[in-house]
């Protein structure tokens, strides 16, 4: 399923690559023992260094880098058991130092390689390029005063990893499923919580466009898009943009744009002159990072199992459809979930519940699976129940809602309020006898061979037992009684 | 490797530097000295031998992620060229 945008002579490509800057999950930051911590009063996560105080010297945080190595092991991407790191040099109010710490020419993670998979299910690899560890930048506010700009920089030093795709997607929807399932395994992996609302994870999105088969043409760099659907909007944009800007026949510069979502457009940011002029130099207040093979393993074996490894489980171990289980594989705390419910009951009723009853009573209360209001032992009771035939199916759906109202134990509520389901065939003929004798009239259109009858009689006797029937004995009592004369 | 007129006027505005025109060809031969005095490393023949960027430890050392500081705003603004309630200020940026 290919994206191409209509063009005057043959048809346009579009070329995307990414660039996520995801915030590494630790207690301090990159280089200074201040608190990493989201938010606090303004200026109070910050310490000398990240102020950018004369003689102060940068300290790097083991955990950024086993959570940079640990991400890397993820991507599938080789570890750099030496990497440096620079400066890059740029003026910006929220940039104390005049520069910020990264890693330019050495990163820590060199290239790998993820799968993203599409809607109509088909799926595709792309390419990782690096991974490289930097600082944040501190916050600028812009809107609190007529002529001052306000800095808070208690974000300012906290660790970062910037993960770069190869130029590898082709359309929007393979961006926002790459976004999507890189975001997934950071989560997986504890090494960023993937928050892109409140800015733990952004994206850099380049966007070119060409003719098929042509080489690649002019680029420009979206900044820092912060939702999964903002990336997907942006890349249209630009891409129309662009086209029309070469079917115009002029050119599109290499430029630094902006995306506003509430226009639907991109807009030029930075002019060109001063775009990508970093003057990247070694940072001499830091040597080498250079870290051991033994650790490397040792982070590699505390690594928890990837989405890609469970969905495989599910579908081999609970014999589930690949679909349900890339669904249930999407959120680690999902996952858990269903595990907890199909444990030793029927993994591919408990992979229907979760993914069906469940998630509608989640979207309807508006509560996430880690505040569900049924707990995964509640739900693993309540299909047990199914099992074991205590009660039916459509019985099974009623004391589901109650639970979701009421939080009761389903089997609590299943004898208070008599739900057993009833397999006494006495108690059946019973109920058929009733329902033919109140309609007479059908019966007789049954007879003259209106056969889809059937279910009528089978919803009217499921009706007049309180829908406790058991629906096997409830169908055979019927065919029997139907299969003899009146 | 010589600079030209046009790129001493870029480096000294990526420095954020102010110069005259009269400034620039005074500015191009001091820099085109230095360049041409550290070129003369260009004459050691490195082929085959790594970068080097230190000559006293060979790898940085880690510390533990530990918060150790932080907490001390009226330290971290002491020098604030503006500051309001405890945020710097400074004037107005916007892009």
């Amino acid at each position: 399923m290919s994206y191409l945008l209509e063009g005057r002579d043959a048809p346009w490509e579009v070329v995307i690559g990414l660039e996520v800057h995801a915030q590494v999950i630790s207690q301090s930051k990159l280089f200074s023992g201040a608190s990493a911590t989201y938010g606090g009063e303004p200026n109070t996560h910050v310490s000398l260094v990240d102020a950018g105080f004369p003689g102060m010297l940068p300290v790097i945080n083991r955990e950024c880098v086993a959570q940079a190595v640990r991400t890397g092991l993820g991507l599938n991407a080789r570890i750099n058991l030496e990497s440096r790191f620079d400066r890059k040099n740029y003026f910006y109010a929220d940039l104390p130092t005049g520069y910020q710490i990264s890693q330019f020419a050495q990163p820590i993670v060199g290239s790998g390689v993820i799968e993203i998979e599409l809607a109509d299910g088909s799926t595709r690899e792309i390419g990782i390029t690096r991974l490289h560890l930097e600082q944040d930048a501190g916050k600028s506010l812009h809107d609190q005063h007529q002529t001052q700009s306000f800095i808070d920089l208690n974000r300012a030093g906290v660790g970062l990893m910037e993960i770069v795709s190869e130029p590898d997607m082709r359309s929007p929807e393979e961006a926002g499923a790459y976004v999507r399932k890189l975001r997934t395994i950071l989560r997986y992996l504890g090494t960023c919580d993937g928050n892109m609302e409140e800015g733990s994870m952004r994206a850099d999105v380049n966007v070119s466009v060409r003719h098929s088969g042509e080489p690649f043409r002019t680029r420009c760099e979206i900044k820092n898009v912060n939702s999964v659907r903002y990336v997907m909007q942006a890349i249209e944009a630009e891409a129309r943009r662009q086209v029309q800007v070469w079917e115009a026949g002029g050119t599109v510069d290499q430029e630094t744009r902006l995306f506003d979502p509430a226009r639907g457009e991109t807009r030029s940011l930075r002019s060109k002159e001063d775009a990508h002029d970093y003057r990247y130099f070694p940072d001499p207040d830091l040597l080498p990072l250079v870290i051991d093979e033994g650790w490397v393993a040792d982070l590699k074996a505390g690594l928890p199992e990837l989405p890609d490894a469970k969905r495989s489980r599910f579908v081999s171990e609970y014999g589930i459809p690949r679909y349900d289980a890339g669904v249930l594989v999407a959120e680690q705390a999902t996952a858990d979930f269903y595990e907890t419910v199909a444990a030793g009951g029927d993994p591919r009723l408990a992979a229907n519940w979760v993914t069906g009853d469940l998630f509608a009573a989640l979207n309807r209360t508006g509560r996430t699976i880690a505040d569900s209001p049924v707990s995964a032992q509640a739900m693993r009771e309540l299909l047990g129940l199914m099992v074991d035939q205590t009660i039916n199916g459509r019985i099974a759906k009623d004391v589901f809602e109650e639970m979701v109202e009421t939080g009761e134990p389903p089997a609590a509520i299943v004898e208070r309020r008599g739900l057993r389901q009833v397999t006494d065939t006495g108690a059946i003929d019973a109920a058929v006898e009733a329902v033919l004798a109140a309609n007479a009239d059908k019966l007789a259109e049954y007879r003259s061979g209106k056969d889809k009858l059937f279910g009528f009689f089978v919803g009217q006797v499921m009706k007049g037992m309180g829908g406790k029937g058991n629906p096997a004995l409830v169908n055979e009592a019927l065919r029997q009684r139907l299969a003899r004369s009146p | 490797m010589s600079l030209d007129a046009a790129t001493v006027k870029h480096i000294a505005r990526l420095a954020r530097i102010g110069i005259q025109d009269t400034e620039v060809a005074r500015l191009q031969g001091e820099l085109n000295g230095i360049i041409g005095w550290i070129e003369q490393l260009a004459a050691v023949d490195v082929e085959g031998v790594p970068p080097m960027v230190g000559t006293e430890q060979a790898a940085l050392r880690m510390r533990d992620d530990v918060v150790t500081d932080g907490a001390r705003p009226e330290a971290v603004l002491s020098n604030a060229p503006g500051r309001n309630g405890l945020f710097y200020t400074v004037p107005k940026v916007v892009e």
